[in-house]
């Protein structure tokens, strides 16, 4: 007679997810961040009452994905969209799921206020230093010297500016209550990404505020590198120019036990 | 119910809140801006959501953002501040979800002035965003109308899931005249079939969104816009007629235009001039029939207006070149006195007319040899 140990499953599709498959370029972080957040909404069981805002950016397709309804906000109008949602329905979970062009560029006038309101909402920010599905223009977050396809000699910083930090310029307003920085470039990130992301749920579902991981991202396809490259980039050039950190962690927040 | 005093742009705040108003989002801007401030007031009072939004893009982005979970929200601007919104307006049509926007309009384009004008007829009927879409268009031309007008934009954008806008000058929007308030309606959180309100362990998930990659799917949603927008030309074409009758010559003009050239009609009765005026409710969509009728009867139109002729082309259309056309406008935020038009009637009912003439050519010259 043979024995077959108990099947031990690892991995599995998170409930919070549709059975969708995404359209993601191999390698690209976007998935990670998706699979976090909708492993965030089921373990807190609020799936059934979350309404979230999909972006104009690559992952202006998010609302295929998530198992919620969900609303496609024109290009950076995210906050403000969600704005009119939260409240009029402020006992549902409401969250924007944003680019950098979209939140730092286009949107940086709704997202200020929207912090500064102190709306009761969840940000997540991916940060991936360009215009993904435009094919790879500049950000306001590319680096100093960074080739984009409208950079081709290298961000330029004396006619072209200097990468915007949102996490700390949104932490200096009052209303913002949870706004922190992580990266999605290794399995250690990864799991530090996704305390924050359910931190950031908890400080809404808790009425403490604003609340907003800004997240560290690859884009292979536009940077033109392979996904194990780009995530080294991110960890090598990213991170000292967004350094990881507590932004802001309001009174209250802190003490949650997750 | 009594009459009381109101002013033209609080009597349509309190109208809004009577029609069951959940949200306001808006901005200031002047003569609009009591809309605003009225509603700050008087939205927390009643447990009601006020937002002072960040800009006219941040209000009718909320505005959107409530619109989709199907309460009754609200905006109103002017001019330049309406201009800001186009995005919004376009995304809002692209949707299919019903909301409300007042538009106040004054003196432009540019910075312009903050006299009352109609110079955003053209920006209004049209559409005035990016896309194929005709959004309903409402002309009061008293504070009892505005009133009124208020309260059926409301039914018309849910009954339609369409925008409807409210075009006002802001000398209506300005005015204190007695006029009488509906009553209070309670509101009601319809749980209509779209609405992404969270799915609440009742029903599968929903999205709202104005994408179709797939232009076929794009197109059928176009189709379906004008479906809509059949219906709309068939069940709500409103307008006011004025001794029509036995009317030789019909002016047309809408809002404080329409209410001038009323004035100026009195008069020109009183001097045996059989002259009436039709003055659209509706200017999107525009009571083209009345018009087409009336061509196959009457000598002529006089077409008034407080801009350069932008109903004049929707009145000819109408008219076919049956009969003349003709035009008077003032632009700039200058309002024509009663004197002004009459002076148009009897040129129209004395001189020779020409149905050849484009009638904002002639009106143009007129203009530019009289000063
Ligand atoms: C008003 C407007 N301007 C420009 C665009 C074109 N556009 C689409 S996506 C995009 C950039 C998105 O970049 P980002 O927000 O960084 O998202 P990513 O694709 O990198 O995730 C732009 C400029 C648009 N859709 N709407
Ligand atoms: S273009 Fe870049 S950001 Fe967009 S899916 Fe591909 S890798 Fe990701
Ligand atoms: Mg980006």
């Amino acid at each position: 007679m043979t024995t077959t140990a108990p099947e031990n499953l690892v991995y599995d599709r998170p409930e919070g997810f549709t059975d969708t498959p995404t359209h993601y370029c191999p390698g690209c972080t976007h998935g990670v961040a998706h699979r976090l957040v909708a492993e965030v909404l089921e373990e807190m069981g609020v799936l059934d009452k979350t309404i979230g805002v999909a972006p104009v950016g690559c992952a202006v397709f998010a609302y295929n994905y998530f198992d919620t309804d969900f609303v496609e906000a024109p290009h950076g109008r995210a906050p403000a969209m969600a704005t009119g949602i939260k409240r009029v329905l402020p006992d549902r979970i409401v969250f924007t799921y944003q680019g950098d062009g979209d939140l730092a560029s286009i949107g940086m006038g709704e997202i200020v206020h929207a912090a500064a309101r102190g709306e009761n909402l969840t940000v997540i920010f991916i940060n991936n230093a360009n215009y993904g599905m435009t094919g790879g223009q500049m950000a306001p977050t590319t680096l100093p010297g960074m080739k984009t396809t409208s950079s081709p000699n290298g961000r330029d910083v004396e006619t072209q500016g200097y990468p915007i930090r949102m996490a700390e310029m949104l932490s200096t307003l009052d209303g913002a209550g949870y706004v922190v920085r992580r990266s999605l470039h290794d399995p250690k990130n990864i799991r530090l990404a996704k305390k924050a992301i359910r931190l950031a749920f908890e400080t809404q579902a808790r009425g403490l505020g604003f609340s907003m991981v800004e997240l560290l991202s690859t884009c292979p396809t536009n940077w033109g590198m392979t996904p194990v490259n780009s995530l080294k980039f991110v960890e090598e050039h990213m991170v000292p120019a967004f350094p990881l950190g507590d932004y802001k962690v309001a009174a209250g927040i802190a003490q949650i036990k997750i | 119910m009594t009459r009381e005093l109101w002013k033209g742009n609080e009597a349509i705040a309190e109208a809004s809140v009577r029609a069951g108003l959940e949200a306001y989002f808006g901005y200031p801007i002047t003569p609009q801006t009591e809309v605003l401030e009225y509603l700050s007031r008087r939205m927390p009072e009643l447990g009601r959501t006020f937002v002072q939004a960040e800009s006219e893009l941040g209000a009718i982005n909320m505005v959107y953002g409530a619109a989709c979970t199907g309460v009754r929200v609200m905006s109103s601007s002017s001019s330049p501040g309406v201009s800001l919104m186009m995005e919004g307006i376009s995304y809002i049509a692209g949707t299919e979800i019903p909301a409300v926007l007042i538009n106040v309009m004054r003196g432009g384009p540019g910075l312009g002035n903050i006299a009352p004008s109609q110079g955003d007829y053209n920006q209004a009927v049209r559409g005035g965003g990016h896309g194929d879409y005709q959004p309903i268009v409402l002309a009061p031309a008293s504070v009892q109308e505005a009133i009124d007008l208020t309260v059926l934009s409301f039914d018309l954008a849910e009954r339609y899931r369409s925008i409807c806008m409210v075009i006002l000058d802001g000398s209506v929007g300005q005015m204190m005249e007695p006029a009488q308030m509906p009553e209070m309606q309670p509101v009601q959180r319809k749980d209509w079939e779209w609405a992404t309100n969270a799915k609440m362990g009742k029903r599968e998930r929903r999205v709202l969104t104005s994408i179709y990659l797939d232009p076929i799917q794009e197109e059928k949603l176009n189709l379906r816009l004008i479906q809509r927008w059949k219906q709309i030309q068939a069940n709500e074409v409103r307008y006011k007629e004025y001794f029509l009758d036995d009317a030789e010559f019909v002016i047309v003009g809408f809002g404080t235009a329409g209410r001038v050239a009323l004035s100026a009609v009195r008069t020109a009765r009183q001097r045996g001039i059989k002259v009436g005026l039709l003055r659209p409710i509706t200017v999107s969509p525009f009571p083209h029939e009345v018009i087409d009728q009336l061509a196959g009867r009457v000598e002529a139109f006089l077409v008034t207006e407080m801009n350069s002729g932008q109903m004049l082309e929707d009145v000819r259309l109408a008219v076919k070149g049956r009969v003349p056309v003709e035009f008077y406008g003032r632009m700039g935020g200058v309002v024509p006195f009663t004197e002004e038009i009459l002076h148009e009637i009897e040129r129209i009912t004395t001189s020779k007319l020409s149905l050849d003439e484009n009638p904002r050519d002639a009106w143009f010259e007129r203009m530019m040899s009289s000063r």
